[in-house]
């Protein structure tokens, strides 16, 4: 028989009996409808992250100090007094294929100024900083080696932070106090927003990493360094060069810091996100499974029901395949409309839950194809039994049947 | 002429239950064209089974069946779909149409299946033709529980026709309708029998086997008389007989 003759009476036969095909069609509906809501707020969250991570920098390795023990209780990465200024500036020297470095210190004080104070992060960093970061300078400027060198009082702050300290006036040129030390706002950063972890990145204040260690810290220990390498080819060459260098300005002491680059980030990152956008696509798909049944059964019973109609077809010339081939297009028409449905639903879902609660969604052309594919392919699989049973009949026996 | 039915020594043996069911023991036959042959007998006789091999729905367990000068004794399931499409046209005694499909529809079913293509407007030109010839041209377009018994009948014998059959088979035809509507449909077949179609028609009453020109009578699988009829009925002149009859019961049996 013709193919297209042949889902013109497929279809026909589908339409005859519009409730039940409905029905019959829904498990697949909110199967495949559950499978791409769940996998486009997995995907979104995903995605959010992987922003995140990229709004770290482009190419960044992070290299830690070790955890401190003392009396027992470990400091935790970055508390170990082990990482120097002399670290910093050998992996400079030493390794080929980075473009920034900088040096991190980091803790948390009272900044004070025009009468009002904020508790915030002052970091000190490098000139490299804004550029490993990709942040860029709103207004002003960065301070520079020449600062660095001179252990110059000198600061570039976060919006957060010029908005709390500096609401009316432009902060450019202005003093601020960090442990009653004065310093000079030289520029204001570009708002960056929340990062991964919840904290507000633009509620933070720069000073150059001498700076801090000599005037604010009093360290001679520093807590990470950043280091940008010059492309994605390069980084894990950069990454075990860095290793290299400082273990062997270790000579032979146990290695008391991490190299981590940015990739690892992102995918400890999203590992979580991942398990659970499979686990709730897993569970989704049990619904799929079910629907899938549901088409299995209502198509048995449809075979047993239109008995006299196959016997009729046989008798007037219709092959075994040609009854099987109808059966099987009318279960796969079924399931794949309740794909499409599904799909659709799903999609509508995914966005009204992301507008409801403000979480982001990404619905990925992958996904949809994949759906579709395997809702087709759901009724091909369950529709088969009753397809062969409706070709194997004998038209005698069907023609007689009441 | 070769018959267009040739059936040699045919024997059927349902060997399912307990004991083996001999339905037809050694039938020998032959149906030239043209002819109308009525199959006649008691339940049990063999007739159902001795047509449903006529109809190649069946095969035999011995013995050789010649249709058209092919023989289809042996053929496989495939092939013989192929020839119930190209050779043969049925006719039921509960018309089997199918249900929520127009009349045109259900005619142009036979020639969906088998292995000549046709394109859409030959089907849709070759069924209107074929509704024509039963005269129901005008319900092209009605389903069947829009259509009485007998018109229903019409459309099931435009659709046996379709792929111009060698034989018309009908199992009872007029089973399910009344004496009138029994005469109407005898008239088709009787007019479509005229311009040389093969009719072979299984009923269990006399007046409906007076209407064709040979009578076969079946017992306990074997035949036992075969003859042509002699007072032949014809469709006309029954609807008129029938006519006069209820005009005759209006004059005396009316009540104001």
């Amino acid at each position: 028989m013709r193919f297209g003759s042949i889902i013109k009476v497929a279809l026909r036969a589908l339409m005859r009996n519009t409730m039940r095909s409905i029905l019959t069609a829904l498990g697949i509906i909110i199967g495949v409808g559950a499978v791409i809501a769940m996998v486009s707020i997995g995907n979104g969250a995903k995605a959010q992250v992987e922003a995140q991570v990229a709004s770290l920098g482009q190419n960044v390795i992070t290299v830690f100090s070790g955890s401190m023990s003392s009396g027992g209780m470990r400091g935790g990465w970055g508390s170990s007094p082990s990482l120097t200024i002399e670290d910093a500036e050998a992996i400079e020297r030493e390794v080929t294929g980075i473009v920034g470095v900088s040096p991190e210190v980091r803790d948390r004080n009272q900044v004070l100024a025009n009468g009002l104070n904020w508790n915030t992060s002052v970091n000190g960093e490098s000139p490299d900083y804004p550029d490993i970061r990709s942040w860029k300078i709103a207004s002003g400027a960065m301070f520079s080696d020449q600062d660095v060198r001179s252990v110059a009082k000198v600061c570039v702050i976060g919006k957060t932070v010029a908005d709390q300290l500096f609401a009316n006036s432009d902060p450019v040129g202005q003093t601020l106090r960090i442990r009653n030390i004065p310093f000079k706002v030289l520029g204001v950063l570009d708002s960056k927003g929340f990062n991964l972890f919840g904290q507000d990145q633009d509620d933070a204040v720069l000073v150059p990493y001498t700076s801090h260690m000599k005037r604010l810290s009093r360290r001679s220990y520093i807590s990470s360094i950043l280091i940008q390498a010059a492309s994605a080819d390069v980084i894990d060459k950069v990454q075990k060069d860095i290793t290299e260098v400082l273990t062997q300005r270790r000579k032979g002491r146990e290695p008391d810091f991490t190299v981590r680059n940015q990739v690892e980030l992102a995918q400890t990152a999203t590992a979580t996100t991942q398990t659970m956008t499979l686990l709730l696509a897993a569970i989704a798909s049990v619904s799929l499974l079910v629907g899938g049944i549901g088409i299995m059964n209502i198509m048995l019973v449809s075979v047993t029901e239109r008995t006299r109609e196959i016997g009729i077809r046989l008798a007037i010339g219709a092959h075994g395949s040609d009854v099987l081939m109808q059966f099987l297009i009318e279960a796969t028409i079924l399931s794949s409309l309740g794909g499409v449905i599904g799909i659709l639903l799903g999609i509508g879902s995914s966005q009204l839950v992301s507008h409801l609660n403000g979480w982001p969604v990404l619905v990925s052309t992958a996904s949809i194809v994949i759906a579709f594919v395997f809702s087709a392919a759901v009724g091909m699989f369950f529709g088969f039994y009753p397809a062969r049973k409706a070709a194997q009949l004998d038209p005698i026996d069907a023609l007689r049947y009441e | 002429m070769p018959p267009v039915v040739k059936i040699e020594e045919i024997h059927k043996i349902y060997d399912s239950g307990e004991v083996p069911v001999h339905a037809v023991r050694g039938v020998t036959l032959e149906i030239e064209r043209g002819d109308f042959v009525a199959l006649m007998g008691a339940s049990g006789s063999g007739k159902s089974t001795l047509m449903n091999l006529l109809g190649c729905l069946d095969r035999p367990t011995r013995g050789r069946y010649l249709l058209d000068g092919i023989d289809v004794s042996q053929l496989d399931r495939n092939a013989l779909a192929d020839i119930r499409n190209q050779k043969l046209g049925f006719v039921f005694q509960g018309f089997n149409l199918l249900a929520r499909t127009t009349a045109l529809e259900n005619v142009e079913l036979p020639m969906l299946y088998g292995a000549r293509k046709f394109t859409t407007k030959q089907i849709r030109e070759r069924a209107m033709h074929c509704l024509d010839i039963v005269g129901l041209s005008q319900r092209f377009d009605h389903f069947p529980s829009q259509l009485s018994g007998g018109q229903q009948q019409r459309v099931a014998i435009a659709r046996a026709l379709v792929n111009e059959p060698q034989v018309l088979l009908a199992d009872e035809p007029t089973g399910n309708l009344d004496t009138r509507t029994s005469a109407e449909v005898m008239g088709v077949f009787q007019k479509l029998n005229d311009e040389g179609i093969t009719i072979v028609m299984v009923t269990h009453e006399l007046d409906i086997a007076h209407f064709c020109k040979r009578n076969l009578i079946l017992r306990d699988g074997v035949m036992v008389r075969d003859e042509a009829v002699s007072n032949r009925s014809f469709a006309a002149t029954e609807l008129e007989k029938l006519s006069s009859a209820e005009a005759a019961a209006k004059l005396t049996g009316a009540k104001n």
